[in-house]
């Protein structure tokens, strides 16, 4: 089946490409000048980008698909602009097994919506203790190797892992955090959390585990990426390894990258996400850093839960932010329209260097690349409305914002996953 | 003032209005007959989420003061496990028609949540370690009685300051009142980042000098051994209130403290019971000062 | 709100206490242990004049205090806010005491009952009076005073406003009419 896109203005990781008719035959784009198709859309002027790879995303399966199933979550994926997720592996159980990656991955492939990456746990259990089988999660489909989740306590498996992820030419992703620092802590710790008698996780949590995973990686000839990155420090932590040519990569998240403690006032458990909101200063320091570079990725980091298990308290409610659904127009609007972050590098935060950093294909619009497209309409202006997600998290803390930019078609390998023309 | 959850909005005139109500009801209870009928009629639930029979005593006994129905929930914390289960027991009592809800949970932000929840009154009697509005207002309501006008007071707060509600309200309140509040703990038991501009110190002969007033605070037991302190001995050697470090206060400074009181652990035993102790006058006052705070949220039409 | 009429001027106002203060005496035997309790706000002042007159009459001062009845109020739900509520002083012991409490105006009787259910939660007098400046009817309860200073027949839609020199600056007594 073959499709014609008519008057698309393209956009890539090299910014504008202009107006042109993209023809996609056989999975790829087979032309970016026209040609003769079974079928045909008109695009109106509308942006067509290769459509994004999301690096963190809680499917929650298995086990926990009373929060998320494959079904669900890979529909929002598709309705997001996404293409593929990588799914994190602190299920139930966690996915430090073989059978246990080809299995979700079987059930992903009849579940629709946006393709399903494996991310596998770095250690049995995901207790940091001991090495998974690496080798055989890599050949059961695993793209990636982290505990995120938990900590990593024990620099002396990181180490390992790094080691062993390096020959099997897989990144090694942390959710980089110090758990004795960060104790109880729930928020952010400043004056404003401190007032509000919310135990605090410090910014140094963060940045004092990222210089120790920074060392641990000069040991090995691995890839280490952060997961999340969310403070000033850490930023520049990342940005003085870069300088060094240290093989690391880092991630920022919708909701690091558009709000702020002050969103806790409310102590509105909707908030509540790990590593948590933080300053300003750290925002600005993480746009600035996306804007750069020195952050590579956009990762969503989304992790839904039930509306129940949302409105228990501030304290014992679970961490986490859905937003699949929302994090390109929600970036566009925030980043791009408002402060000037140039389009071509959210695209390439979100399309290409994720790809690049698992080694796949893609993320650019050229001829014979994969036809993975979205095409999103900049002008259209829509208030989030969790009501309407395909997720089964159906709150946002984003809800009411008016933003533009909402996917309106979704390409995975030519088949349409998403669409929404009017 | 439609609930208590916080001093957030509050200025000093809704303060002074609530104490001259507050002195009213002292009056009141010094009385043969210590019941007035204001509240006939309104209903008062009492939900307490973690225990604690002296703020429950004093807020049943000044809604029974004010002739308002009582009802209570008494809760374990595990039954707050699921988020639901606290939303079901608030809503399942609104169903009596319940007027205003005094909430006590081991968690910041329970009675903000009620609050959305629930179309009555909230009065928040301790949420975690985040606020206990009613005692920082009886506690300033003590002080004034003592000392007058707080405007420039020194006032020092010594203790668990990381964990303690009361020290976070008392910090809020008297901050708003103009007094110049200083906390003081061993480092574990400090934040490590000040809150309503209250000065921090882990050297309690700062905090004490020419302090106005010194108040001390409960410390739990289990956070003494093995916890975040050393021991019990380390406490009382470096922070625990006794004659000789009292008197580097101003001659004569009250000394309060919120109870229940751990004899000879945060204050020596001579003192607690000592003419500068305001202990028992604290407990009084809580009571006037939450007839005070129900007669504001409940004596007028309901919302 | 608009201004009908003044109906008392300062000397019919302190020909009318005195003759109350006459009439107390009479009716209490001289005084004796009399007490005269003002209803916050004008009845304050006016039981102190009529304290003044009592001594003055008879050489000796009755016991005087001050009684709010915020607390006792029945129509605290149709209320917008809380209304402040004033100090209450009674610096003696009500029990066998022959009470009169003191008002400026009695309208619809509910803050005389109010006041009485006050006085009585304090203790058991042995009798209680009413002493009013302006009766303007419109009874709601069986309440009757037994000392009046002025029976001003009046309509619902009218406002009767007692102005004293401690709390308006002048003595007068004046009736206005809502729209
Ligand atoms: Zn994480």
């Amino acid at each position: 089946m073959s499709l014609l896109i008519r008057n698309a203005r393209l956009v890539d990781a090299r910014g504008e490409r202009g107006v042109a008719d993209v023809l996609v035959a056989d999975g790829r784009i087979a032309s970016l000048a026209g040609g003769e198709a079974e079928r045909s859309i008109e695009a109106g002027g509308r942006l067509l980008l290769p459509a994004f790879l999301d690096l963190h995303a809680h499917l929650r399966t298995p086990g926990e698909e009373q929060k998320e199933s494959l079904e669900t979550g890979l529909r929002a994926a598709a309705a997001g602009g996404f293409a593929a997720v990588v799914m994190m592996p602190n299920t139930r159980p966690p996915l430090d097994a073989p059978e246990a990656v080809r299995g979700v991955l079987r059930r992903a492939r009849a579940a629709g919506g946006a393709r399903a990456l494996a991310a596998a746990a770095l250690t049995k259990g995901q207790e940091g203790r001991a090495l998974a089988e690496l080798r055989l999660l890599a050949e059961a489909g695993a793209v990636l190797f982290t505990d995120d989740g938990r900590t990593n306590e024990d620099a002396g498996v990181l180490a390992d892992g790094l080691r062993y992820a390096a020959a099997l030419g897989r990144p090694v992703a942390v959710h980089a955090e110090d758990a004795g620092l960060r104790g109880e802590g729930v928020v952010h710790e400043c004056p404003l959390t401190e007032a509000l008698g919310l135990p605090g996780n410090p910014a140094e949590a963060e940045s004092a585990r990222i210089a120790r995973d920074l060392e641990v990686l000069r040991m090995t000839e691995g890839h280490l990426h952060l997961q999340h990155l969310s403070t000033k420090s850490g930023v520049r932590l990342v940005a003085e390894a870069k300088r060094r040519g240290r093989r690391v990569s880092a991630e920022a998240t919708p909701h690091h990258l558009t709000l702020t403690v002050d969103a806790l006032k409310t102590l509105d458990p909707l908030y509540k996400v790990a590593p948590p909101l933080r300053e300003a200063a750290d925002r600005e320091a993480l746009i600035e850093a996306l804007a750069e570079g020195v952050v590579d990725v956009v990762a969503t980091d989304h992790a839904p839960h039930t509306a129940a298990e949302k409105a228990a308290d501030f304290l014992r409610a679970p961490f986490g932010i859905p937003s699949l659904e929302v994090a390109f127009p929600l970036l566009f609007t925030e980043l791009v329209e408002k402060r000037g972050v140039p389009l071509g590098r959210l695209v390439e935060a979100m399309a290409r260097a994720p790809r690049r950093l698992l080694g796949l294909e893609g993320g650019v619009l050229e001829e014979g690349a994969p036809a993975d497209l979205v095409l999103v309409d900049p002008r259209e202006r829509r208030a989030v409305d969790p009501a309407g997600f395909f997720s089964k998290a159906k709150y946002s803390p984003w809800a009411g914002w008016e933003l533009l930019g909402w996917p309106v078609l979704t390409l995975v390998g030519g088949e349409v996953v998403h669409a929404r023309l009017g | 003032m439609r609930h208590l959850l916080d001093f957030s909005g509050w200025d000093r005139a809704r303060v002074a209005a609530l104490f001259k109500t507050a002195r009213a009801m002292k009056e009141v209870l010094s009385r043969p007959i210590k019941t007035v009928p204001t509240l006939k009629g309104r209903t008062v639930a009492t939900v307490f989420f973690e225990p604690s029979t002296r703020t429950k005593t004093s807020f049943e006994l000044a809604a029974k003061r004010l002739s308002a129905d009582v009802v209570s929930f008494s809760g374990s914390s595990s039954s707050l496990k699921k988020g639901e289960s606290i939303r079901d027991t608030l809503l399942t009592l609104a169903a009596y028609g319940v007027d205003a809800f005094v909430i006590r949970a081991d968690a910041a932000g329970v009675p903000h949540q009620a609050a959305r929840w629930l179309d009555a009154a909230v009065i928040n009697a301790g949420d975690g370690r985040r606020a206990h509005p009613t005692q920082a207002l009886l506690d300033a309501f003590t002080l004034e009685e003592a000392l007058g006008d707080l405007e420039g007071r020194k006032i020092a707060i010594v203790g668990d300051i990381l964990h303690s509600r009361v020290a976070r309200s008392n910090a809020e309140l008297l901050g708003l009142l103009g007094a110049e509040v200083w906390l003081a703990g061993p480092p574990p038991l400090l934040p490590r980042r000040p809150f309503f501009g209250a000065r921090l110190t882990a050297r309690l002969e700062e905090a004490l000098k020419d302090a106005d007033a010194v108040m001390a605070l409960r410390i739990q037991k289990e956070r003494l051994s093995g916890g975040r302190l050393p021991s019990e001995e380390d406490y009382r050697d470096g922070y625990q209130i006794t004659e000789d470090r009292l008197a580097l206060a101003k001659p004569g400074a009250p000394l309060l403290h919120p109870g229940p009181l751990n004899r000879d652990v945060e204050i020596e035993g001579t003192l607690a019971d000592g003419p500068r102790s305001l202990v028992l006058r604290q407990v009084e006052n809580g009571q006037a000062v939450r007839m005070a705070v129900l007669y504001h949220l409940l004596a007028r039409r309901a919302a | 709100m608009r201004f009908k009429a003044r109906v008392m001027e300062a000397p019919e106002i302190a020909r009318a206490l005195s003759r109350i203060a006459h009439e107390i005496l009479e009716a209490t035997q001289g005084g004796r242990d009399l007490a005269l309790v003002g209803i916050h706000t004008r009845g304050i002042p006016l039981a102190g004049r009529l304290a003044e007159r009592i001594e003055r009459f008879e050489g000796r001062r009755p016991m005087l205090g001050q009684l709010d009845i915020t607390l006792y109020r029945d129509d605290l739900t149709e209320l917008e806010h809380a209304p402040v509520v004033r100090e209450t002083v009674i610096p003696f012991d009500v029990a066998g005491k022959r009470i009169v409490l003191v008002d400026d105006v009695l309208f619809t009787g509910r803050t005389a009952r109010a006041g009485l259910d006050a006085l009585t939660d304090l203790g058991r007098p042995a009798r209680v009076y009413l002493a009013i400046l302006v009766d303007r009817g419109h009874r709601e309860l069986p309440i009757c005073p037994d000392f009046v200073g002025k029976n001003l027949p009046t309509s619902r839609k009218e406002v009767v406003k007692v102005k004293l020199a401690e709390t308006d600056g002048e003595d007068a007594v004046e009736l206005w009419e809502r729209p």
